[in-house]
C-alpha cells in the first residue's frame, strides 16, 4: 500500500533523508529506528505532507497514486494517519469537535453519509474505553495542559476513531511510563488488522515489546541500512546505535570511493 | 481657529440652542451639571493625538463634520429592525431608542419583577429628579476628554435602571439603541445610569446597532453602580455599521463583596473607542473584564481600560482579544493602579491579538502602577498570527485548510464569548462572528 523509492528530502538545504526505500502492505507493522538525527521524524513528517521538507528525487506511492503530489488533508482522507512525536495545543477547540470534523472529512470523501449524533458518541466511548480515558476528556480542548502520556494517548485514540489505513507513528513511545505505555500499544494492537499498515517510528525498542514488528528496520544517514525481523532490534537494543553508524559511513565513504 | 476648535463651537453653539428645551431644564442641580459640563467641553475640546490617551486614535474624520441631534419628535418607529436586531430564543425586558432617544412603543417592560426599575432616563427627569440627584454624573466624575464632557452637556435621554436590595432580576434587560434612524449625520447622545442596590443580582445588555448604513456619531456615557454583595453582567454590543462613529464610556464603581462582568463586543464601527473605568472600593470586590474585537477593512477599534485597586482584597481579571483583517487597527491600553492599602489586590489583565492580514496593526500597551507591597499582579500582551503547526495538525487529521483556519480563529476567542450571559447570546455573536469571518475571507 505505501512504496516508497530513492527518496531524497531536503530541509533548511540540508539532505536528511538520502535514497530512502521502503515498502509497506496491507496487516503488516514496519518499525523504523535509528539514532537521533538518522532521518526518522523527516520521513514521518514528509508522508503526512508537512511544509519545510523539500523531495529533492525519489517517489511514495500510495495505493497506486501519488501521495506527495496531494494536500495532507487529502492524505488523511485518504486514509493516511500520523500520530505526532509533538502534538499541538489548540486553545478553545474542543477533542470531540475536532473529532467530528476529521471524522466527516474522512467519511464525506470516501463517499459515506456522516455519522449521526448517537452512532458518533457511541463509537467515540467505546473507544475511550479502549485507551482508558474519561468522557470529560472529550470536552477539553486539543491538548491543551494534558501531559505528555495524555497527548500521546490522544494521539491513539484519535487514530483509534478515524481508522485510518496507514498509521505512521512518529516517537509515540517517548515520554511514556510504563503503565502509558501498555495502554498506548494495547490501543495500537487493537487497530491491527489485515488491511491496515502500521509504521512505529521509535528510537527504543521498549515499545516492540508490546507491539510486535512484522519487519524492522534501521535508518542511519538517511537511508534504510539494515531490515530484519523482531530480532534485529533486540540486536539494537544490546549494542547500540554505533556499529550501523560505522556501517552507514563505511556504505557512505564506499559510495563515494 | 483649529479644526478641532471650530467643531466644539459648533456644538456649543447648539447647545446654547437647544439649553431650554433639554428635559427638566430649570432643575437647579442638573442645569448646573449641565453648564458645568460644557464648560469643561469648551476647555478640552475634542482629543488630539498629543494627548497622550489618544495617541493612536485620530477622531479628525468624526470633527470634521457636524452631527445633529435628533428632533424632538423624530417620529421613528420601524418594528421591523428592533426584531431584525432581536437575539434569537432569548427573552428580555427591553428599553429601544432611536439616536438615543427613547421609545416607548417599542419598548417592552411592563413586567417587571417588583423593585425594579427600567425607564428612560428623560423621562425620569421630568417627573422625578430628585430621584438622579447626587447620582446622575456622580460615577464619571470630572471628564475627561471632550465627548464625555458633550454627552454631560447635553444629557437628554438613555436608560435609567435600579434594581431595588436583594432583587435577582430574571430576564437580561436589554438597551437597544439604534442609530441612523434619519439619514446622514445624526448625534445620539445616550447617557444610562444603573443602579444595582445592595444584594441585587442582574444581567444587562447595552447593544448599539444601525437603522441605516448612514454615518452617524454616538457618544455614550454609561454610569455603573454595583452597592455591597451585588451581581452584574452588563455585556456591551457595539454592531453599529462600518460607517458609523461611536466613543462609548462605562464607569462603575464595585462595593463589598459585589461582582462586576462586563464583556465588551465591538464588531461594528469605522472608529470606535471604548472607555472602561472601573472602581473597586471596598474589601471583596471583583471585577471581570473581557472585551473581544472582530474588525476588518478600515476599521479602527481603541479599548482603553483602567482599574483601580481602592481596597485590600479586591480582584480584576481581565481579558480582551482581538482578530483584525484587512487594514483594521487595533488600539489596547490597560492600566492597573493598585493604591497603597490595597494589600492583596489580585489582578491579572491580558490582551491577545490575532492578526489575520498583513496590513492589520495593532498598538497593545499594559501599564501597571503598584503602590501596595502584598499584591499578585500580572499582565501580559501578545500580536501573532494563526500557529502553522496547528494548521498542519488539523489538515493531518482531514480538515481542509481554510476550515482549520475557521477552528483556530474560533478557538481564539472562545474563552472570551464564553462569558456572555446567557447562552443565544453567545450563539448569536459566534453566527455574526462567522459570517463576518468569511465576508473577510472572501474580500481576500
Amino acid at each position: 500500500m505505501l512504496t516508497i523509492h530513492n527518496l531524497k528530502v531536503r530541509v533548511d538545504g540540508k539532505t536528511i533523508l538520502n535514497g530512502l526505500d521502503l515498502e509497506v502492505r496491507p496487516g503488516e507493522v514496519h518499525a523504523i529506528m535509528g539514532p537521533n538525527g538518522s532521518g526518522k521524524s523527516t520521513l514521518a513528517n514528509v508522508i503526512a505532507g508537512r511544509d519545510g521538507y523539500e523531495v529533492t528525487s525519489g517517489t511514495i506511492t500510495y495505493q497506486g497514486r501519488d501521495l506527495l503530489g496531494l494536500a495532507p488533508e487529502e492524505r488523511a482522507r485518504q486514509g493516511v494517519f500520523l500520530a505526532f512525536q509533538y502534538p499541538v495545543e489548540i486553545p478553545g477547540v474542543a477533542n470531540v469537535y475536532l473529532l467530528k470534523e476529521a471524522l466527516n472529512a474522512v467519511r464525506t470523501s470516501r463517499g459515506e453519509s456522516e455519522l449521526d449524533a448517537m452512532d458518533f458518541l457511541k463509537r467515540v466511548r467505546e473507544k475511550l474505553q479502549l485507551l482508558e480515558m474519561k468522557e470529560e476528556f472529550l470536552y477539553r480542548s486539543v491538548n491543551e495542559g494534558f501531559s505528555g502520556g495524555e497527548k500521546k494517548r490522544n494521539e491513539i485514540f484519535q487514530m483509534a476513531i478515524l481508522e485510518p489505513k496507514l498509521a505512521i507513528l512518529d516517537e509515540t513511545d517517548s515520554g511514556l511510563d510504563i503503565d502509558a505505555l501498555k495502554v498506548v500499544a494495547n490501543g495500537i494492537n487493537a487497530l491491527r488488522s489485515p488491511d491496515r499498515g502500521i509504521v512505529l517510528v521509535t528510537h527504543y525498542q521498549r515499545l516492540l515489546d508490546y507491539v510486535v514488528p512484522d519487519h524492522v528496520h534501521v535508518l542511519a544517514g538517511g537511508q534504510v541500512v539494515r531490515s530484519g525481523n523482531r530480532s534485529l532490534a533486540v540486536e539494537l537494543e544490546e549494542r547500540g546505535y554505533g556499529w550501523i553508524e560505522n556501517h552507514a559511513a563505511d556504505a557512505v565513504r564506499a559510495e563515494a570511493g | 481657529m483649529s479644526r478641532s476648535a471650530a467643531a466644539t463651537e459648533a456644538y456649543l453653539a447648539a447647545h446654547q440652542a437647544l439649553a431650554s428645551m433639554l428635559p427638566a431644564a430649570g432643575t437647579p442641580w442638573l442645569d448646573h451639571r449641565r453648564s458645568s459640563a460644557r464648560d469643561q467641553f469648551r476647555e478640552l475640546g475634542f482629543p488630539t493625538l498629543r494627548d497622550e490617551q489618544w495617541k493612536y486614535t485620530n477622531v479628525r474624520s468624526i470633527i470634521r463634520q457636524a452631527f445633529t441631534l435628533p428632533p424632538a419628535e423624530s417620529g421613528w418607529m420601524d418594528k421591523g429592525q428592533v426584531d431584525a436586531a432581536a437575539v434569537p430564543g432569548m427573552d428580555t425586558y427591553r428599553l429601544v431608542f432611536a439616536d438615543g432617544i427613547l421609545v416607548p412603543q417599542l419598548s417592552r417592560c411592563d413586567d417587571l419583577p417588583k423593585g425594579v426599575t427600567v425607564t428612560g432616563l428623560a423621562d425620569m427627569l421630568r417627573t422625578d429628579p430628585g430621584r438622579l440627584e447626587g447620582e446622575l454624573g456622580e460615577l464619571l466624575g470630572e471628564p475627561t476628554h471632550g465627548f464625555n464632557a458633550m454627552n454631560s452637556a447635553f444629557v437628554c435621554d438613555g436608560a435609567f435602571v435600579e434594581i431595588g436590595p436583594g432583587v435577582v432580576v430574571d430576564r437580561p434587560i436589554e438597551l437597544l439603541f439604534i442609530s441612523a434612524t434619519g439619514g446622514e449625520g445624526r448625534l445620539a447622545l445616550p447617557r444610562n445610569l444603573v443602579l444595582l442596590r445592595a444584594g441585587s443580582q442582574a444581567t444587562l445588555h447595552e447593544r448599539y446597532v444601525s437603522a441605516s448604513p448612514a454615518r452617524c456619531l454616538t457618544s455614550a456615557v454609561s454610569e455603573v453602580l454595583i452597592e455591597d454583595d451585588a451581581k452584574l453582567h452588563l455585556e456591551r454590543l457595539q454592531e453599529e455599521s462600518e460607517r458609523s462613529f461611536h466613543i462609548g464610556g462605562l464607569f462603575a464603581e464595585v462595593g463589598r463583596n459585589a461582582c462586576f462582568t462586563t464583556n465588551a463586543v465591538t464588531l461594528g464601527g469605522a472608529l470606535v473607542r471604548n472607555d472602561l473605568v472601573v472602581n473597586l472600593n471596598e474589601e471583596g470586590a471583583e471585577a471581570r473584564l473581557n472585551g473581544l474585537y472582530v474588525v476588518g477593512g478600515r476599521q479602527h477599534v481603541d479599548n482603553h481600560t483602567q482599574v483601580f485597586h481602592n481596597s485590600p482584597r479586591t480582584t480584576s481579571h481581565e481579558r480582551y482579544k482581538g482578530i483584525l483583517n484587512g487594514h483594521a487597527r487595533a488600539v489596547f491600553r490597560g492600566h492597573i493602579r493598585v493604591q497603597p492599602d490595597a494589600q492583596q489586590t489580585d489582578a491579572v489583565q491580558n490582551n491577545h491579538n490575532l492578526l489575520l492580514s498583513p496590513d492589520a496593526e495593532v498598538d497593545t500597551m499594559p501599564q501597571l502602577e503598584i503602590y501596595a507591597d502584598d499584591v499578585k499582579c500580572a499582565h501580559g500582551a501578545s500580536v501573532g498570527q494563526l500557529d502553522k503547526d496547528a494548521i498542519f495538525y488539523l489538515r493531518s487529521r482531514g480538515v481542509a485548510e481554510a476550515e482549520a483556519r475557521h477552528m483556530l480563529t474560533r478557538g481564539f476567542m472562545a474563552d472570551v464569548l464564553d462569558e456572555l450571559e446567557p447562552l443565544p447570546l453567545r450563539q448569536y455573536l459566534q453566527h455574526r462572528i462567522d459570517r463576518l469571518m468569511s465576508a473577510a475571507r472572501e474580500a481576500t
